[in-house]
């Protein structure tokens, strides 16, 4: 993935929820650099989530129906602890 | 200079609540509109507005405009223009209704109709008891009224321009707003789009305050760029604040946490509100409450290496009570405080959550600058100043001011548009070159301030001085500090000069706006010597003349910050409503 794509994607975790920003502001510093190209693609689809459905599946409130997003949540919710 | 110029009827900055149904009102009447974003416009900051939206519908009881005006006015502690306020409320049922036909999925009652719900300030008969008032998608209201109303403009040919932030306003010689300066992030390329009529519906500023629930996207950008034109800002020392978010972060806790045993202690482990309120203690009120917060960090009693937060202490519950009714607290403490609130108390302080203050606007959304209004340049949402809101802000009437003054702002645009020649008059390219100088002075910095430094000696000064409640004092040496920290903003340098979705750039230009609305809002508190709805200050004294420190006879008038000169000046709040009597003044009691 070139550089521009992946510096798409750091602005692209900006969003209309605090909570949201907040959680991925550690992610996008910590674990965003170290993944691959196939993990970007994932975080990418992930990104296009409604910021209402993305806190709640990070936040364990609802389960995300899409099983093809659930690892990718999953590692954005193990970056906080 | 060679800057490349799109030509539109309408330009509009910001695609939240306000924005997007001004767009759907020009793009219907077959205008050619644009609408920039930072963002994706479902993901404005609208979307974290949970409440609901008000409107005297009378679904379930009797219900009346008057009655929801009534409840605004005091609510705004009587600075709220009542011509404005009079008009949003006799405006509410039909804009909701309209909304429920653009497809948003309202909560419904089992005959059909929206449900509405009790919400706090909401009364019947000019303050006599409760009413239900409140129209609500679920806990989604924000969010659904951005689906609905977005889905609605694309279908009408709304031209979207995401990920795009604008930069400067452009005015004429005479003043006329000709449009707008604006950078496409993905590139870094730098156009101006030229319009007939401006609208900004940018939102607000909160991330001027260390603790904030803002999206980190409210960076007051039209705030910023309306002052550097030469637009006064209204009433910038009114800002609503929460009493207890978790420090350093801003996510809320409820204060439910205290109704469950929650204690609030300082750097000593004293529950210190033992001695603000001897009866309540920490069930006191919101007021209250903040007030002994921020007495308590001011005094030096603050916990954490900067004495700047104190502690929620829930260890003395029963885990077993914590993980059956506070689960969503636990979470938020751990993830945001790193602190299981089980084991170790939570870090809370006041947070700032709206802005009251703006861009003076009257009810039709066109701006006005000394009783005049900027020709072909309009504002609405919490970028705005109608003055809608006064010195507080009741309860679902955000989302309302979005509907409403989005609504009569396009209506005035579209009148606007329709008169005006059919040719765009010749740009004049004297703010085009300043903005443009802005930006490349960013690219040529040497030696310079580090962005995140900067930003954050922003809004620790604002916190540490102009928060929830304020001291004579502590103002005026906020005044001095938050001028030393401009100096830092002037001056900041980035390391990353490069051109694709450069996040560092547009922080950079992000803070030069936040840095206008810190001053506007230090230097207009620090002059209001008075308490008022959302602005408290403990020298402010609560007297027989002066209830609760509000000095109708000095202070009945809204601030106006001019960026030049950091000079202040004042204008009468207008009591007059539209059709009906003016609702006499008394003091705010709840």
């Amino acid at each position: 993935m070139d550089d521009i794509h992946l510096k798409r994607l750091v602005w692209r975790s900006r969003r209309g929820l605090l909570e949201l920003d907040l959680q991925l502001e550690r992610f996008v510093a910590e674990v965003l650099p170290t993944l691959s190209d196939a993990d970007l693609a994932e975080y990418e689809a992930v990104l296009l989530l409604p910021d209402n459905d993305f806190l709640d599946y990070l936040n364990g409130k609802a389960d995300c129906p899409d099983a093809q997003l659930k690892p990718m949540l999953e590692r954005i919710r193990a970056a906080q602890h | 200079m060679a800057i490349p110029v799109r030509k539109f009827d309408a330009v509009i900055v910001g695609a939240g609540g306000a924005g997007l149904r001004a767009a759907l009102q020009l793009s219907e009447a077959g205008l050619k509109t644009a609408v920039l974003s930072k963002v994706f416009p479902t993901r404005s900051h609208t979307v974290a507005a949970q409440g609901g939206v008000s409107a005297s519908l009378g679904n379930s009881e009797p219900d009346h405009w008057h009655w929801h005006m009534y409840d605004t006015v005091k609510g705004s502690d009587w600075l709220g223009d009542q011509d404005a306020i009079e008009f949003m409320c006799r405006e509410a049922p039909n804009v909701v209704v309209e909304l429920e036909h653009f497809g948003m999925p309202f909560d419904r009652n089992a005959d059909g109709s929206i449900y509405q719900r009790p919400f706090g300030g909401h009364m019947s008969n000019f303050g006599e008891k409760p009413v239900r008032r409140a129209c609500a998608a679920a806990d989604r209201t924000g969010h659904a009224m951005l689906h609905a109303l977005y889905q609605r403009n694309v279908r009408a040919n709304t031209q979207f321009f995401v990920e795009w932030m604008a930069l400067d306003l452009v005015r004429d010689a005479e003043g006329n707003v000709q449009g707008v300066v604006a950078m496409e992030m993905e590139t870094s390329e730098i156009y101006v789009f030229q319009a007939k009529a401006t609208l900004f519906a940018t939102g607000g500023a909160g991330r001027i305050f260390a603790s904030s629930t803002n999206a980190f996207i409210n960076t007051g950008d039209g705030l910023g760029m309306a002052a550097r034109a030469g637009i006064p800002l209204e009433d910038m020392e009114f800002w609503q604040f929460h009493p207890t978010g978790v420090a350093g972060a801003g996510v809320l806790i409820t204060e439910g946490v205290r109704g469950e045993g929650g204690i609030l202690r300082n750097a000593q482990g004293e529950r210190f509100m033992e001695r603000y309120a001897p009866n309540a203690k920490d069930l006191a009120s919101r007021d209250v409450v903040s007030r002994a917060m921020v007495t308590e960090i001011n005094e030096g009693r603050g916990c954490g290496p900067n004495k700047d937060h104190v502690l929620l202490d829930i260890t003395h519950l029963d885990p077993e009570v914590i993980m059956s009714k506070l689960p969503g607290i636990r979470e938020i403490s751990i993830k945001f405080a790193g602190v299981d609130p089980i084991k170790a108390p939570i870090p809370v302080v006041p947070t700032c959550h709206y802005q009251m203050g703006g861009i003076p606007t009257n009810y039709k959304g066109e701006v006005v600058v000394d009783g005049n209004t900027v020709q072909g340049f309009y504002a609405a949402g919490e970028v705005a100043c109608a003055s809608v809101h006064g010195a507080n802000r009741l309860g679902t009437n955000s989302l309302l001011d979005l509907l409403v003054f989005g609504k009569s702002s396009g209506n005035s645009m579209i009148d606007y548009i329709k008169a005006a020649p059919k040719d765009l008059p010749e740009l004049h390219t004297a703010d085009v070159e300043r903005s443009v100088a802005r930006v490349e002075r960013l690219n040529t910095q040497k030696n310079g301030s580090n962005v995140h430094e900067a930003r954050s000696a922003m809004q620790r000064t604002m916190q540490a001085h102009c928060g929830v409640f304020r001291f004579k004092d502590m103002l005026a040496q906020g005044v001095e500090k938050i001028l030393e920290v401009e100096k830092l903003v002037k001056t900041t340098e980035i390391a990353d000069k490069s051109k694709t979705f450069n996040t560092a750039r547009i922080e950079a230009l992000e803070l030069e706006n936040l840095i206008e609305v810190a001053k506007a809002t230090m230097i207009s508190a620090n002059a209001r010597t008075e308490s008022r709805g959302a602005h408290v200050r403990d020298d402010a004294a609560d007297t027989p003349e002066n209830p609760n420190g509000r000095d109708d006879q000095n202070w009945l008038k809204h601030t106006l910050w001019h960026r030049d000169g950091n000079r202040l000046d004042y204008k009468p709040v207008n009591l007059k409503p539209l059709t009906v009597e003016t609702i006499a003044l008394k003091t705010r009691s709840y």
